[in-house]
């Protein structure tokens, strides 16, 4: 396959149907070398069948996989000789112990006995696992499992590491650990691609960002720009101290979109400024006191929920 | 390149076998099944016949090893679907081949080291004069006969099924009914029209014929027929469990 030689991940045309369901709809996209990329969709999108397929554990119904351009089908033990994989309903062996976990999976990779050890003592200390490290896993908490999972993972310094949500539903100390680690290894040269429900995790995280929604990528590119791209969701929140009509906001050729909650109207804009100066100038008049006021960047929050539900609402 | 791959390839269907001795031998359903079984087993057919002994241990022998080497492999992948465990085994640089062999491999390593001890044991017991060729017979036979049992017990659980005790019961309804065609207390001579025929089916009677001929000298059929028919019924079960799995990797997992 014919490729440019930084891109470390290269999709073309992956299609995953499930009887009548089309899981992934043909999608082709491609990742260069040493980026942290974040695989965004709502549940059932379409993201763990694109990342088993990514990792070979899933054959696809159409199209090519190649990573470090070597293709998956082809050659799959080399393919998956430069990966570390983190699946999203996995577990370690409990009845081997932490280490003998990472040891194993190091010894998959052909990593020599010695630098193994080594490697997973250190390994286990960065994940504040070193005391329980020669314990059976068997009574480890949710989080101690995920972290041995994760270190089993990246003992061999895999070229490209790939993580289905990694940090869902761990206390915010493991997530961190984690978040970490990821950023770490990323520094140190290797490629990321994670997928994540978490969109502040790939607002901080991610140098770029996929959205996919039932099984089509529909938008990519880095969280800053999809900002840039969705400008109408900045908005101006207010809520004044009694009822008032505010169609004369609404009329202001300001507003693209309006949303009571509660006691509070949200205004959608591409000018948060002006209309801001609009809506005191409004209170002004009819003699209103603010009792909140608020002006809201575009998120990626809401680049994520147009994205989504725009496509959800297409016939 | 292509050397490397091999290496590779070896090297995972020795550390997936390492893998399952560590974990699965010890599990109380394959010490049942494949141990304590045949065992018991053994007993009631050995209680109150001494006389027969001399002829029965060879099928016997040959039923241990059946039980034991096919006792592993229909739980493997069942308990690790259900632990968990199997999509990421499924992530390291294994293919669907590397994973039924190091299956096999365990398997038949547990049938060869347990029937190594029950062979030598009876040989001591019954006095069984054997010549150097006689025990490169048997060994042979025993290599030959773990493995067909084994990549058996693979098979039987490579049909996706996440239930390990569904497996079990499955492969045990399929097991049971094999040793009673199998000349292990008939001898396969003294058979005649069906039953001679489904004797010939079970592919437990190539091992208790070549025990028979390692053993007391003499068998009904010929040495190199039977352990060609293993190696056969080892090829065809390999390629049976490839085809069940790569189709579970077409449909989910
Ligand atoms: N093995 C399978 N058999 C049938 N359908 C499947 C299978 N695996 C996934 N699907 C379907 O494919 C679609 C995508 O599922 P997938 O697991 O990839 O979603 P996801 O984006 O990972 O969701 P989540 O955020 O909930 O993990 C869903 O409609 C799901 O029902
Ligand atoms: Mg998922």
């Amino acid at each position: 396959m014919e490729q440019e030689r930084d891109e470390i991940i290269a999709i073309n045309g992956l299609t995953k149907r499930f009887g009548a369901i089309t899981a992934v709809d043909d999608i082709s996209f491609s990742v260069p070398e040493g980026e942290l990329f974040g695989f965004l969709g709502p549940n059932g999108a379409g993201k763990t069948t694109t990342i088993r397929m990514l990792t070979g554990i899933l054959t696809p119904d159409a199209g090519e996989v190649s990573i470090g351009g070597i293709d998956m089908q082809k050659h799959p033990i080399a393919a998956k000789m430069q990966m570390g994989i983190i699946p999203e309903t996995s577990n370690v062996y409990i009845e081997l112990t932490a280490k003998q976990n990472v040891v194993l999976a190091g010894r998959f990779y052909g990593m020599h006995r010695k630098a193994v050890e080594e490697r997973s003592d250190l390994l286990l200390q960065q994940f504040e696992l070193s005391d329980r490290k020669d314990d059976r896993v068997e009574g480890f908490s949710k989080g101690m499992k995920q972290r041995v999972l994760i270190a089993s993972a990246l003992v061999h310094i895999p070229k490209v590491l790939f993580l289905d949500e990694p940090t869902s539903g761990l206390d915010v100390h493991s997530q961190r650990l984690i978040r970490a680690i990821i950023r770490e290894m990323n520094d140190a040269g290797t490629t990321v691609f994670l997928t994540t429900h978490n969109i502040e995790e790939a607002n901080t995280l991610c140098d770029r960002v996929g959205i996919i929604n039932r099984g089509a990528l529909t938008a990519i590119d880095t969280p800053e720009r999809l900002k840039q791209a969705f400008k109408e969701t900045q908005s101006v929140e207010v809520a004044f101290d009694t009822p008032t009509d505010i169609g004369e906001i609404e009329r202001s050729g300001l507003v693209n979109r309006t949303e009571q909650a509660g006691d509070k109207w949200r205004f959608y804009t591409d000018d948060p400024d002006a209309l801001a100066k609009c809506v005191f100038a409004f209170a002004e008049r009819r003699k209103l006191s603010f009792t909140a006021f608020s002006i809201e960047g575009a998120s990626l929050e809401d680049v994520f929920v147009t994205v989504t539900e725009g496509k959800a609402h297409a016939p | 390149m292509p050397r490397n791959t091999l290496l590779i390839y070896l090297r995972s269907i020795a550390l997936i076998a390492e893998k399952d001795m560590r974990i699965y031998y010890t599990k109380p359903p394959v010490l049942m099944f494949g141990f304590l079984f045949p065992l018991f087993m053994f007993l009631a057919f050995s209680l109150g016949r001494s006389a027969d002994l001399h002829t029965l241990f060879p099928g016997l022998a040959a039923m241990f090893v059946f039980f034991v080497a096919s006792s592993v492999g229909p739980l493997i992948t069942p308990w690790e679907k259900r632990a968990g465990t199997y999509e990421r085994l499924l992530s390291f640089p294994v293919t669907v081949n590397t994973l039924i062999l190091g299956d096999v491999v365990a398997g038949m390593l547990y049938g060869i080291i347990i029937n190594v001890i029950i062979l030598a044991a009876g040989m001591a017991a019954f006095g069984y004069s054997v010549s150097f060729t006689e025990v490169l017979i048997i060994a042979i036979s025993l290599v030959l006969g773990a493995f067909c049992f084994s990549a058996l017990g693979v098979l039987l659980a490579s049909p996706a099924s996440t239930n390990p005790s569904n497996v079990m019961l499955l492969s045990n309804l399929v097991r049971f009914p094999l040793i009673f065609i199998s000349g292990i207390f008939v001898p396969i001579a003294s058979l005649q029209g069906v039953a001679r025929v489904a004797v010939y089916c079970s592919p437990i009677t190539y091992l208790v014929n070549s025990f028979d001929l390692g053993l007391l000298g003499s068998a009904a059929i010929p040495l190199l027929l039977g352990w060609a028919v293993l190696i056969g019924s080892s090829v065809v079960f390999v390629l049976l469990a490839r085809t069940f799995l790569r189709r579970n990797l077409m449909k989910g997992l």
